[in-house]
């Protein structure tokens, strides 16, 4: 399955990936508009120390812990994605307990999101890829 | 092969979907005393909240078990097990034969005998749907509400009915609320945030007596009086069909780390059971739902021939009042870090170069990657503890390392 992988040598530390994955999730067709005036609440997320900067997101896991532990049977997998069902989901946060690397969290209405690949908004290539300048987040099968 | 299944919650469903990682042809059976669909018990409060309906807390869609070749027998009891003709025996005489079983029965309320308490008819626990529902109709606007039990299902109770009813009481014999999982100052941050709300508690005492359907007198001598009545103490596990036919049963059904018990062929998941606490190194029932998945899910595959292994059993908790988070896991004997900043707080207990627990209120941010140290048992020597420390965050860890979770390296 294609995952998307990042190489925190060629990471800028420049955030257009959190500023993409919030476009490509706000359901508008407008970067400027759906993005202008609003504090972002991506699924991808810039951690930054010293000279060091790589983005995080949803590892699709083979063995998904949040979706084992989710108690209102919102997460699920398929076809090898995580995807979460936010019309079922509570709010409980099990899953932010659950999941190893961090890559689940509440969207601004209390429930959680989470990277799905882009297989819910526009589809195709995951938009945190294609906005990458320098090519530190890919999307490949290996 | 024919596999049967008694319970229909995170266990059992756990279970259907292990076999069938192995097994796409086995027969399995669901027996269930409920007559739903597989629902989440943990949402019964959420939906008492507004924050769920009946459909949705549907634990697997409606195709579930006609999707997995499950077939059911919702609303009726298993009352024995015949482990010589291996034949589980209802409660209509049914018989119904296995070739590997699942005892995923669960734990049941437990109500401590208190004087007088039979002559209080307005009378709940809060475990199942039905519980739920019942509360539902006996409260309205004018309701004063007594829960017995400041734990993590008296208090989830509180916040479900609260908006819904005129004033709440609770009342614990511990001195503060949700002992099981929080320390005392992290207990009283808690405490504080949910008397906002108008709920009182009283705490280091019990009721002594009820004196009439509608009151009470504690230990401490105060008078209370209520409409409606919630026992929320806790829980005891339902062992009783594996400890008739003389299976080992110590706090709950004992299975080794394939979720097999002591007698063959049957195995247990659940609540009902008891498992290695990895962060104390006990038997402990850890009656949570991810557990219960996991080792159903272990059971199923083991059932059907597979090879998997239920061995990081922990005590964790994610739990959430009136939009104010706390997340807890493992135990919290050892030497602590302790962070409070405004309305959140933070614990870390560490031993022997690892972590064993945390408290975290509030900011309960990629709290996951806390819960990870502690189930791989992680030296922390390895990793940069200042940062930990400092947040959850996987700069921590060394660059090969996120070069295998982030960069796909091998």
């Amino acid at each position: 399955m294609k995952r998307i992988y990042v190489n925190e040598k060629w990471c800028l530390g420049c955030h257009l990936c959190e500023y993409y994955c919030a476009f490509a999730n706000s359901g508008k067709d407008d970067m400027v508009k759906a993005l202008k005036n609003i504090t972002i609440n991506p699924r991808i997320r810039i951690e930054e120390h010293n000279n060091i900067s790589f983005a995080v997101s949803c590892r699709h896991c083979e063995e998904p812990l949040c979706v084992k532990s989710c108690i209102s049977g919102a997460l699920s997998v398929n076809d090898g994605i995580i995807s979460i069902n936010q019309d079922k989901c509570v709010g409980c946060f099990t899953c932010v307990l659950a999941c190893p690397y961090g890559c689940v969290m509440p969207n601004d209405d209390g429930v959680m999101q989470k990277c799905e690949l882009c297989t819910k908004n526009a589809g195709g290539q995951p938009y945190c890829v294609q906005g990458c300048p320098n090519k530190a987040i890919v999307f490949e099968e290996r | 092969m024919k596999y049967v299944i008694i319970g229909n919650s995170a266990g059992a469903v756990g279970c259907v979907e292990g076999i069938r990682q192995v097994d796409k042809d086995g027969e399995i059976t669901i027996i269930s005393n409920e007559p739903y669909h597989t629902y989440s018990r943990p949402l019964i409060s959420y939906l008492l909240y507004g924050k769920t309906d009946e459909q949705r807390m549907k634990y697997r869609p409606d195709s579930f078990y006609e999707d997995n070749g499950v077939k059911t027998y919702l609303g009726k009891e298993a009352v024995s097990i015949d482990k010589d003709n291996k034949k589980v025996i209802l409660n209509d005489g049914t018989e119904i034969c296995y070739d590997k079983l699942l005892v995923a029965t669960g734990s049941r309320p437990f109500v401590p005998p208190m004087d007088g308490l039979d002559k209080v008819e307005n009378k709940f626990t809060f475990m199942t749907l039905d519980d739920a529902k019942a509360l539902e109709k006996a409260i309205n606007k004018d309701s004063n509400v007594l829960v017995i039990g400041a734990g993590l299902i008296g208090l989830k109770c509180v916040e479900g009915i609260c908006d819904r009813v005129k004033h709440i009481t609770v009342m614990d014999l511990a001195e503060r609320i949700l002992p099981s999982i929080l320390d005392k100052d992290g207990s009283e941050l808690v405490r504080k945030h949910i008397e906002k709300k108008g709920v009182e508690f009283i705490l280091g005492d019990s009721v002594a007596q009820f004196t009439s359907a509608n009151t009470a007198v504690s230990k401490n001598g105060l008078e209370l009086s209520f409409d409606v009545l919630v026992v929320a103490v806790g829980v005891r596990p339902n062992v009783e069909l594996v400890k008739d036919i003389g299976g080992e049963v110590g706090r709950g059904i004992v299975t080794d780390e394939r979720c097999r018990t002591s007698i063959p062929d049957i195995y247990a998941a659940g609540d009902c059971t008891e498992s290695m606490d990895i962060t104390a190194d006990q038997m402990r029932i850890l009656a949570l739902l991810p557990n219960a998945y996991m080792q159903g899910e272990t059971a199923g595959i083991t059932m059907a021939g597979g090879t998997k292994v239920y061995d990081k059993a922990i005590p964790m908790n994610a739990i959430g009042f009136f939009g104010y988070h706390i997340i807890t896991a493992g135990s919290y004997d050892g030497e602590e870090y302790v962070k409070k900043d405004g309305d959140s707080y933070k614990k870390l207990v560490t031993r022997d170069d690892r972590l064993v627990g945390y408290i975290l209120i509030g900011n309960v941010e990629r709290a996951g990657i806390y819960t990870s140290l502690i189930r791989e048992k992680r030296p922390l020597s390895s990793i940069d503890f200042d940062l930990i420390k400092e947040k959850p965050q996987l700069m921590a860890f060394s660059k090969r390392e996120r070069a295998k979770t982030l960069g796909g390296m091998k």
